[in-house]
Parts: C-alpha cells; sequence; structure tokens
C-alpha cells in the first residue's frame, strides 16, 4: 500500500523530510570553493611576478595583475565558460575579482535585448554597482575619520 | 614559487569562508551580498591595521579577492588625507583604484557587445 504523506500532520511531514533529505553537500562546496578560489589568486600571483620582472614597480604591477584578472573573468563570462565554471566552483567565482566582471558583463548580457542605454549601460551595473556604491562610501568614512583623528 | 603557493591556500580560504557563509547560515546570501561584503569588511579591517599585514604575507591571495579591492579603497584614501588633507578623503579611494574599476568597466561593456546571450 502506497504511502500517504497527505494524512500526515504537517509538523510530522516537516520533520521527517529532514531527516530524509540528503545532507547538504557543504563540504564538497567549501572544497571546490577552496581550490578554485585558490587557483585564481595564485594565477594572479603568477600575473604579479610577471609584471615585476618586466619592471612595472609593485603598486602598477597590482593594478595591472588586476586590471588582467577583470579582462579574463569578462572574456571567459562572455563565452560562457565562467558560469560553467561557476556552477560547481560557487563562491571561488564570485569572491576572486573576476567575479567582479563575471557580474558585469553577466548582467549586461542579460539585459541587452533592451537596448545599449537602459539594457547593458543600466544593467551592468545591478551587482557591481552596489558594490562600487558601499565600497566608496567605507573608503570615504575611512579617508574622513583617518583626517579627524590623524 | 612559495609564495604562489601561499596565495593559493590564503586566497582559497577567503573563498571557502564566502562559501561556508553561503551554506551554512540561514540568511539568503546572493553573490551581490558576498562582494558588497568583502569589499566593506576588507576596507575596514585594512583601515584598523589588520589587512596590510595580510597583504604583505600573502600577496595575491590577500589582493586578488574582493577583501584586497577593499583594502585598497581604505590605503588610497588614508595615503591621499596625508598628501591633501580632507580633499583625498573624497578622491583618495577612487585614484586607487580607478585602474581596476576602469578596467572592469571597459572590458565588461566590451564584451557584452561582442557577445550574445546564450540560449
Amino acid at each position: 500500500m502506497p504511502f500517504n504523506f497527505e494524512k500526515l500532520a504537517p509538523p510530522v511531514f516537516d520533520q521527517m523530510v529532514k531527516e530524509v533529505k540528503p545532507k547538504p553537500t557543504v563540504l564538497k562546496n567549501a572544497v571546490l570553493a577552496f581550490v578554485v578560489g585558490g587557483l585564481i589568486c595564485a594565477l594572479g600571483q603568477i600575473m604579479f611576478f610577471s609584471y615585476l620582472s618586466m619592471g612595472l614597480p609593485e603598486q602598477d604591477a597590482t593594478s595591472a595583475t588586476a586590471g588582467t584578472l577583470v579582462f579574463l573573468g569578462a572574456l571567459l563570462t562572455g563565452l560562457g565558460w565562467y558560469d560553467t565554471l561557476g556552477k560547481f566552483a560557487g563562491a571561488g567565482s564570485i569572491v576572486p575579482i573576476t567575479g567582479f566582471s563575471n557580474s558585469i558583463v553577466a548582467s549586461a548580457l542579460e539585459f541587452k535585448r533592451e537596448g545599449y542605454i537602459f539594457g547593458v549601460g543600466a544593467k551592468m551595473f545591478i551587482i557591481a554597482g552596489p558594490v562600487l556604491v558601499y565600497g566608496f562610501m567605507t573608503s570615504a568614512l575611512i579617508g574622513l575619520t583617518y583626517y579627524l583623528v590623524r | 614559487m612559495e609564495k604562489i603557493l601561499l596565495a593559493f591556500v590564503i586566497g582559497g580560504l577567503l573563498c571557502l569562508l564566502a562559501q561556508l557563509l553561503i551554506d551554512l547560515t540561514p540568511f539568503t546570501i546572493t553573490p551581490g551580498h558576498i562582494l558588497v561584503g568583502y569589499v566593506t569588511v576588507g576596507a575596514l579591517l585594512s583601515a584598523v591595521g589588520i589587512y596590510g599585514p595580510l597583504v604583505q604575507w600573502a600577496g595575491a591571495g590577500a589582493t586578488v579577492p574582493l577583501s584586497g579591492f577593499g583594502h585598497a579603497l581604505a590605503q588610497g584614501a588614508i595615503r591621499s588625507v596625508e598628501q591633501r588633507g580632507l580633499l583625498g578623503a573624497f578622491g583618495g579611494g577612487i585614484e586607487a583604484t580607478s585602474i581596476g574599476v576602469a578596467a572592469a568597466v571597459i572590458f565588461g561593456y566590451a564584451m557584452a557587445v561582442i557577445f550574445n546571450p546564450k540560449g
């Protein structure tokens, strides 16, 4: 005789669901995020050393590395590869700066049909916009605090 | 070589932390929340002098994650205040991160024009 789930009271049902639901793949997600995120950072370190050996000062080498990673993130998103990576890497593809440029290109492409001004031009900042707003706000507050207390 | 391994481990740990925040906290955390949170917390940690030593030690492991962007914003503001006073508080962070931000806007726009959405 088939088991009738509807006859169970909701709290009992919730409890049963909790018991049989597979454990969330927390460990697997964590390992993948660690490995992919770590590899992107290691790639950044290799780029940084290459720029240093080309004679760039340290500050410029850091900026050039960020710029190169941003370019790669944007390109791979355009090609559709970054989303594939993101599906299994999770935060490993979000936290590095490549994830920042991914958010720009992915949003811009999603709204491309709304045109180049209000589609691409405006919607590319759906995620990047808040990042810049809160980043600049925090930066200005820190600058102001430093100005007052130094 | 040692530096590259260190960048891998520390950068990986920063990503792992974000993944745990997504998986283990009851809040709905989107990539937007992660990015905003990392930039803000990175800037604050930098301002109180914690993130700077981490950058010295772990290199790209600390600068490539978005918290490194926050660090650049905070240090830019502080450096600029030393040179120009109050004006520096406004412009310093943006100046220090201008290359990265410009790259993101320019390359992001270019790729969105060149490619078309899948499906």
